[in-house]
């Protein structure tokens, strides 16, 4: 039993690991999209994580980033003695398997795949939209605190940081919203401007609706992809049957996907 | 035609339909099995429970079936079938305009059939244009630039052999394009749903009308900035439109912002038939209001009445040259009916 409960506390260690990998598109974590299929561990402390698209179209260099962002991460994990990703069933599966499992790095395999493509103008455009996506939270929140445009757009980071929020989309976004201010050398100390704009730029108060207007378009576009991927791999394998009280959808692989509960529910 | 609820007749022209055959004999391989499963996904995905097909019949559905669909059970009064040809997926084509075209024969008062090639063919593809124009006599493509042809998996619509095409179609007369941006799979380093092509092709083709179905979703907010400076840019609200029912609020964001930048004249109803069905889209449809709150932040755009009728079947008459008032005569005379069953 011993060996059992053991091999349960790392495959959650992997769990827990794994929501540091976002879905670029999304900028949502890999596993609250339920994109992550399996996570197995061998008693030589080998892992092994197999994950799953909404579709089988979804698109490539975002599986590509998806499948090395997943090894990086479980590699990061001190105990860990190899891994091996499987994306299934895709149409670039293939491709990407052997270049996340070959060992080689990233720029190498991706480039190797398309022709000596680099990702790094379309990486660049979906960091933008996710910044766009964080500080549209935060500053809504603020909005809905009372504060006026001046006192928002003129706030400090060490003042952001020191406000209480009370929803959850807000402090779930607070550390994020953070983390990429920091990431993009945007804003790292308590003195720094809280809301910059992704150019470095800052919003006049009289600006502020019309900086909100754009970042709601932004958000927009990512909800569709975000509903859809999410609504997709909820009935990727799902069937409809005609019974008695009308149609209802049946999960035709059910038994082949292991049952599990998501890593904060574990704990 | 819908009737509303307080008796007013509402011309619906549904403007993104398919007749396909996605059923296992028509797969060539794995891609074809996977293409209409991820279309079966959408279906299960955003239909009402009450809506919801079994698979065998949604891989392949009868010429009664869509009959029935549209105008007996549905409110169509015209519907435009688009052609999707996939030929690295299907045998026989995923819905070709000979198909189409021979199930419309049954009803051509209200069918429009449309034609699609690829412009990757080069010369074949000018031929097919011309093939197209004086068999069928077509007043529109639909362009389907994630489609894969050998080890091209994807194109844009500004590309050369792509502008060579355009300019026959405009020389012969087919004047709408509408445009599929699916996920285009290679170059990988672009972004799959780009719409910037749209752009360039719409200003050096003034004469032709750029329909972008799913309004340019999930890339709304570039779409939205490009048709605002285009003014042959239309929007076809095909698969933003079910979201009326999952996301209804969701939904009214996006309205508002196409009433706000591309305005109520160029918006396209479309069911996306065989993915949903027009009943239940256009009756929620007309029921439908955009909170308040999503209004004022869009300068208080709502979806009145007169905008409602534009966007189900008005603007799309415009642009098809259909005189609404004759065919509603023409289509009394000929009142929907089912085959004996």
């Amino acid at each position: 039993m011993h060996v059992a409960n053991l091999m349960a506390e790392l495959e959650m260690d992997v769990w827990d690991c794994l929501a540091a990998v976002p879905d670029p598109e999304l900028d949502e974590p890999i596993t609250d999209m339920n994109f992550v299929e399996r996570v197995t561990v061998s008693e030589d402390q080998r892992v092994r994580v197999d994950f799953r698209l909404p579709t089988y179209w979804c698109s490539p260099n975002f599986a590509f980033l998806m499948a090395f962002g997943i090894r990086t991460e479980v590699l990061a994990l001190p105990w860990v003695r190899g891994v091996e990703v499987r994306l299934r069933d895709h149409c670039l599966g293939e491709e990407v398997n052997e270049g996340v499992n070959s060992g080689r790095p990233f720029h190498e395999i991706f480039a190797e795949n398309c022709g000596g493509a680099v990702l790094g103008e379309v990486s660049e455009k979906f960091l933008a939209k996710a910044f766009d996506r964080r500080q549209e939270v935060m500053l809504l929140a603020l909005e809905a605190q009372g504060l006026a445009a001046a006192e928002i757009v003129a706030m400090r980071l060490g003042a952001l940081k020191r406000t209480r929020f009370t929803g959850e989309t807000e402090q779930r976004q607070l550390p994020r919203y953070l983390d990429i201010l920091a990431r993009r050398g945007l804003a790292r100390d308590d003195a720094d401007p809280a809301f910059p704009t992704w150019e470095g730029g800052r919003i006049a108060p009289e600006q502020l609706r019309a900086h909100l207007g754009r970042l709601r378009s932004t958000r927009i576009s990512m909800e569709f992809s975000g509903a859809l991927c999410r609504g997709l791999a909820e009935t990727r394998y799902k069937e409809v049957q005609i019974g008695p009280e009308g149609p209802t959808l049946v999960d035709f692989i059910a038994g082949r996907v292991p049952p599990r509960d998501a890593p904060e529910t574990r704990r | 035609m819908y009737k509303t609820p307080d008796g007013k007749e509402i011309f619906v022209i549904d403007g993104h339909v398919h007749f396909w055959d996605g059923s296992p004999e028509n797969q060539a391989n794995i891609h074809g099995k996977q293409f209409i499963d991820c279309f079966y996904a959408y279906h299960t995905n955003l239909s009402p429970q009450e809506e919801l097909w079994e698979k065998a019949r949604f891989e392949k559905y009868s010429e009664d079936d869509i009959y029935r669909d549209l105008f007996v059970d549905g409110p169509d009064d015209m519907a435009i079938i688009q052609s999707t040809y996939l030929l690295d997926f299907y045998k026989n084509g995923f819905s070709s305009i000979e198909r189409s075209t021979g199930m419309a024969a049954r009803h051509p008062e209200r069918f429009i059939v449309n034609g699609s090639f690829d412009p990757r063919d080069g010369e074949k593809a000018l031929e097919y244009i011309h093939y197209m124009k004086e068999t069928f006599d077509i007043q529109g493509v639909k362009m389907y630039t994630a489609e894969w042809n050998g080890d091209s998996k994807g194109w844009a619509l500004n590309d050369p052999s792509a502008y060579r095409c355009f300019e026959l179609c405009d020389k012969l007369g087919i004047r709408n394009i509408h445009v599929h941006k699916g996920p285009t799979i290679i170059p990988l380093s672009k972004d799959a749903f780009c719409v910037d092509d749209v752009d360039y092709a719409a200003t050096d083709f003034q004469n032709l009308n750029w329909i972008v179905e799913h309004c340019g979703l999930p890339r709304l907010d570039d779409f939205c900035w490009i048709a605002t400076q285009e003014t042959n840019v239309y929007a076809g609200l095909a698969v933003a439109m079910p979201f009326i029912h999952s996301r209804p609020r969701y939904f009214g964001e996006v309205m508002a912002e196409l009433l706000w930048w591309i305005g109520e004249d160029k918006l396209l109803f479309g069911s996306d038939y065989a993915i949903w069905t027009p009943k239940w889209l256009v009756e929620q449809f007309w029921a439908y209001q955009i909170p308040e709150d999503i209004s004022a932040e869009r300068g208080g755009v709502q979806l009145t009445d007169e905008i409602k009728e534009k966007i189900l079947g008005l603007n799309a008459a415009r642009l098809y040259g259909i005189d609404v008032e004759a065919r509603k005569t023409q289509l009394a005379g000929k009142p929907v009916q089912i085959a004996a069953e």
